[in-house]
Formats: structure tokens, sequence, C-alpha cells
């Protein structure tokens, strides 16, 4: 798998790059600012560009912007924004319009190698990946009322987990409960919320984030 | 068409009466405060310098008769026009206009014994002077009520806050200047109004006296003619008395240039010590957290990874600890970023007020709707200000008012930033009670910003913020939805 990086500070693009090197995948490009983004993923062509949110020369989200740029000039390029902190705005922004392959992490996540080697592969597989941070406070912000409220905690706790982009086997690991289970899980909480069931994983994804982010 | 014109026509001619008895009131309350004002001196001097024997009907006697109607008329003109303290003005300004009708009735002589004319002089001193306070403020109150536009009262306040008595202590109202610019006021209209109707009045006189008149032109068919001409003259004349009127008590009545600029100086002493303060404790708050949060957790960190390097060779033990080690730095981690959301939130660095309110708003556990947008960014401070202020209403709401709504709107507009933010909550908030809504004014105040709050009890509440500024760079921040 083909990776660009965009990310200012020395260390840490080092340590993504032999993060994502030791799991096999080929670091083509490691630049420091948004214009060299672009133009390393028009040259390059990655399969995904992992992208800090805050890049010289402006130091505010002209990460952001040089992603959602990249993605414009390339519809369909995987994402993933990394970030000193989440907004559940710059989410949204990401997700407009998305048909995945958009990935948004606190920067924390990268310590833990493998949680976040799979977040990459997801979302380089056209998957999507939310940091359970911007979950928890997008089910804060719809929890005193509508359908939200009525789930029970289990289905929450499924409702979160899948809204942070996770297939059904990796939720199933997770909680330790069989997959079956979460198919029904997942069933009763699309006809709570009245969305359209889906075997596609990323599309069932897409359509829990619209819902949450909308209500 | 025709009832068009008619309803114009009346329009006109009652909004013109409105403006006659506007007119009307202003001269007669000009009159009486200065007889009232004159009314010691008067007395005092019949009682020094009068006849013994009084002589009932000095010459002119009967139009004397007129001065006691004046509070009377006063009375009558503040309940037409919607003026204040009818009782007050009354019996503020009958005592004065009785004894001066009774110095002259008696032909100059002292109204009773000498002696008690020398004591009533100076209560009657003192009423003038409470008469021409009351006066000033009711012209004050009426020019605001008619232009919209208030007439700041200049008065002199104790530091602090002070009953009437520790006023008292302070020196009163004597030495403050704004009294002797109200006694002014009450001496000058009155003059001015005086001055008006004599010249009025005696312009025909003179005429007749320098034989301009002609044979056909007796003086009974002048005033005669007067007496009908006049309503007509009082409509005529009243639109311009009023803006005269206007005028000069904003130059005369409102704070001189010197009280303005005071009142300024003790307004940024006491914001700038505020804001002193607060930053003050902000940076205390900021020592306390880093001492207890992420320092704390970064010498954890050091001593796991000691502990951890004396045992490097035994691969057991070790993994355990290196986990600790990383769930200790993903604390500080999380910690050090609440509390830089706390100094300084990054969507507000990045994006501007807008959308950090908007980005706020979307933590919230209720549904909010964000209307408005900025066309730039305001300064830093006062983005900052705004920011922290918003986050503290937001805060209350969902602590305190049980709302199941919140409604945001942002604006600029006429130098001014507005933010309102709404809730239908159970209302009731005060600043007064409770120290956040208190200090999220004394925040604004330091950008001379201004915070409204309508919360009646049963809700909704609805809070107004205005910081005058402007905003920078043409760059636009705009959105709008429902979160």
């Amino acid at each position: 798998m083909r990776v660009v990086i965009a990310e200012d500070l020395f260390l840490l693009r080092d340590g993504l790059t032999r993060l994502l090197e030791a799991n096999g995948m080929k670091v083509t490009a490691a630049v420091e600012n948004g214009e060299q983004l672009l133009a390393a993923v028009a040259a390059d062509r990655p399969d995904i560009a992992v992208v800090d949110v805050r890049l010289p020369p402006s130091f505010t989200d002209e990460g952001l912007r040089a992603a959602l740029a990249a993605r414009q000039a390339h519809p369909g390029l995987p994402v993933l924004v990394l970030s000193q902190f989440v907004e559940q705005l710059y989410a949204r922004e990401l997700l407009a319009g998305s048909t995945g392959g958009i990935g948004y992490l606190l920067k924390d996540r990268v310590l833990d190698g493998a949680q976040f080697i799979d977040a990459v592969r997801r979302v380089a597989q056209g998957g999507t990946a939310m940091d359970p941070e911007v979950i928890t406070r997008l089910l804060t912000h719809n929890s005193s009322a509508g359908p939200v409220s009525t789930l029970s905690p289990r289905e929450r706790q499924v409702l979160a987990l899948m809204a942070e982009g996770r297939s059904n086997t990796a939720i199933a690991q997770q909680l330790v409960i069989t997959e079956r289970a979460i198919a029904k899980h997942t069933a009763s909480i699309f006809v709570r919320l009245g969305l359209q069931p889906s075997d596609d994983d990323n599309r069932r994804v897409l359509a829990v984030l619209a819902y949450l982010n909308n209500a | 068409m025709r009832t068009g014109a008619i309803g114009w026509v009346a329009r006109q001619l009652g909004r013109a009466c409105v403006d006659g008895v506007r007119a009307w009131y202003v001269a007669t309350l000009a009159v009486t405060g200065l007889v009232s004002l004159l009314a010691g001196p008067i007395v005092l001097a019949a009682a020094l310098f009068g006849p013994d024997e009084s002589r009932p009907f000095s010459p002119g006697g009967p139009l004397i008769l007129l001065v006691p109607m004046a509070p009377v008329a006063l009375w009558a003109l503040c309940w037409a026009t919607g003026g204040g303290g009818r009782a007050v003005g009354a019996a503020l300004f009958a005592p004065g206009a009785l004894a001066v009708m009774a110095t002259h009735l008696y032909g100059g002589a002292a109204p009773g014994d000498r002696s008690v004319s020398l004591w009533l002089a100076p209560s009657l001193v003192v009423l003038g002077l409470f008469g021409a306070r009351w006066a000033a403020t009711e012209s004050r109150r009426v020019v605001e009520r008619w232009s919209g536009r208030p007439v700041p009262v200049p008065y002199r306040r104790p530091a602090g806050e002070a009953g009437p008595w520790r006023r008292l202590r302070f020196g009163g109202w004597l030495t403050d200047p704004a009294t002797w610019r109200d006694l002014a006021w009450a001496l000058l209209t009155g003059l001015a109004v005086l001055f008006t109707a004599a010249i009025v009045l005696l312009t025909p006189v003179a005429l007749e006296v320098f034989g301009r008149n002609g044979p056909f032109f007796p003086l009974f068919i002048v005033y005669g003619m007067g007496v009908w001409m006049f309503p007509f003259a009082v409509l005529w004349a009243a639109p311009p008395v009023l803006r005269i009127h206007e005028k000069s008590a904003r130059a005369l009545l409102g704070p001189s240039r010197r009280t303005e600029l005071a009142r300024q100086v003790s307004h940024l002493a006491r914001t700038r010590a505020d804001t002193i303060d607060a930053g003050a404790a902000e940076l205390r708050r900021i020592e306390r957290d880093l001492h207890d949060g992420a320092q704390a957790r970064l010498v954890a960190l050091g001593m796991l990874l000691t502990v951890a390097e004396q045992l490097k060779h035994d691969p057991e033990a070790l993994g355990p600890l290196l986990a600790e080690a990383r769930t200790s730095s993903v604390k500080a981690l999380s910690e050090l970023r609440d509390l830089v959301r706390g100094i300084h939130p990054p969507v507000l660095a990045d994006r501007g007020l807008a959308d950090a309110v908007q980005a706020t708003a979307l933590d919230l556990p209720l549904p909010v709707t964000f209307t408005g947008s900025l066309p730039g960014r305001a300064p830093a401070p006062v983005e900052s200000a705004a920011y922290f202020a918003v986050s503290e209403l937001l805060a209350n709401t969902v602590k305190h008012a049980g709302a199941s709504h919140v409604w945001i709107e942002i604006g600029h507009s006429d130098g001014l930033l507005r933010i309102s933010v709404a809730d239908d909550g159970r209302g009731g908030a005060d600043p007064s009670r409770g120290t956040g809504l208190s200090g999220t004014e004394r925040r604004l105040a330091a950008f001379d910003g201004v915070l409204a709050i309508s919360s009646p009890s049963g809700g909704p509440t609805i809070v107004n913020m205005e910081i005058p500024c402007a905003l920078s760079s043409p760059k636009t921040s705009s959105s709008s939805g429902t979160g």
C-alpha cells in the first residue's frame, strides 16, 4: 500500500513513516505542508494520504483544507486526518458529500500501533475511521431527546463502534459477543433510527454518521 | 383618496397638537422652576427691605394671581404629556409660587411677620434647590422619552455602593458641579421663557408708544387678535422650541466633558483591575492544572521508565509496565488537550468566532440552531472574550435552564459585534445572583461590551451581547444550520 504523509513535526513524521513501513506499507512521500501534499498526491497517486490538521505556513486548519482540496482534485482519494484535538465541525466538513475513504483521528491514537494501522487500512479500502471522542460527543449531542435516547446501553455501544467505522466482525470481537448478536442489534438500531438497512459495512457507517450529524 | 388625505391632515394636526402640549409643558416647567428658585431670595428681600405695612394690590396686581396656577398647570401638563412625579413637582413648586404671589399682593411687604419671613426664606431656598433638581431630572426624562435617546445623568456618585446617608456625609450634591448646572438650567430656561413672553406681550405696547399702530389699531384689538392667534402661534412655534430645548438640555444637563472623562477614567480603572484579576486567576488555574495534571503524569511516566530500565532483562514484567507507561502518556495528552481548550480553543484560532461558537454548540447535549456569520475576524482578545462569554452562557443553559432547544445568532453591524443566545428553558436567570453571569459581564466590560438579559420566570431566556469592534481581513467564515 502506498502512503503520502503530511506532517510538519519531524519526529512525528519520522515515527509515522517507520510505523507504516514496519507494517508493510510504502511511504512514497513525507512532506511538511499543504502545497507539497497536493504536489505529492498528484505525482505519486497514493492509496491513502495521512494529513495533520495544523500545517505551515498558517498553522491553522491548513492541513484540513489541503486534504479537502486533494479529495476534490482526486475524487475517492482516501484521506486520514490526524489532529491534536478533534472537532465535530471538522468531522462534518470531511464527511460532507463523502462516499467513504475518510478518517479523522486524534494523534494519540498513533500510540496504539495495531489500532492505528487497522484504521489506515480501513480508510485506504474506502471505509471510515472516526475518533471515539468525536463519536462520544456526537452521541452526547443526540442524547437528550429523539430516537438515540431510546436505545439500550448495549445498542448504544454498538452504535458508537459502528459510527467509528468498524465492521460487524470487529465490533463482535471488541464486545466479545457473536456476530449474529451484533447483526440483531444493528437491525434494531436501524429500525429505531428509521434508517434503510444495508449489508455493506461502509454504507451503513455513513448512514449512521449522517443521521447523527443531522439530528 | 379623500379619506387618506383627511387622515393625513388629522395625523399632522394631532402631531402638531402633541408638540404644542409638550412645548407648553416645557415652558411651564421652566417658569415654575424659576419662580420657586427665586421665591426664597424674594421673600428674604421683602423681609429685609420691604415696607412695614402691607399695601394690597400693588400695580399690575391681579395678574400675579396666575402665578400659583403654574404648579397646578404643571401638574395637569405632567399628566397630559406623560411626565413623572406629578405630586412631587406640584408640592415642590406650590409654596414658592404662593410666597411670591403673597409678597407681590402685599406690595412688596413680607408675607406674615418679618420674623416669619426670615424663617420662611431659607426653607424656600432649600425647596427651590430641590425644585431645580427635580426640573432638571424631569427635563432629562422627557427629552429621553420624546427623542428616544437618553441624556446621561451626570451626578457624582461616591465610590462604592453607598446609601443616601453615605452620600450626605460625602458632601451631598452641593459640591457636585452637576447641581450648579441644574440651577443654571432652571434660571436660564425660566428667564428665556419670561423674556420671550415679555417681548411678545409688550411689542404692541411699544408700537403704540412709538405711534406705529396708527389710529385704527387700538391696543385691545391687537390683544384680542392675539388671543385668537395664540393657539396657532403655539402650534407653529412648538417644533423649534422643542428642538432648542432638547439641544440645550443635552448641553447643560448631560455630563460635562470633564465629568464624562472622569467617568471614563473610573470605568477604565475598574475594568482594568477586573481584567488583571481575571488574568491572574486564570494563570493560577493553569498553573494548578499543569501541576496536578500533565506534570504529575510525566513524573509518573519517567518513574515507570526507570523501573522498566531496571527490568529490561525480564520481558514478562516489562510488558505491563510499558502498557502502563503508554496509558499514562495518553492521559497526559488528554489533560493537556483539555487545558488548551480552556486557554484558547484551537478552532477559535483556526476559524474565528463564528465557527468556534458553532463547534461549541455542536458539543452541547441539546439541539442548537445556529444562524449568522461574520464577514471577517474580530481582534483576537475580543474573539476570545466573546467566545468564553458564549461558552459560559451555554454552560449555564445546560446546567440550570432545563431547556430543550437553544438558538444562537451572531452578526456584526454598525461597528458592533452582536451575539444573541436564547433558550426555551425555565428562565429566571439573574446576573446579581450567581457569579457566572456577572463574570461574563465583567469579561465583556473590559472591551466596552454590554450584556442584556431578559429572563422572566418561566422562560424564555434571551441574552444579547454587544461588543464594539472592527472586523479585519475579508476572509469569510460563514455557516448556518441545525445541530
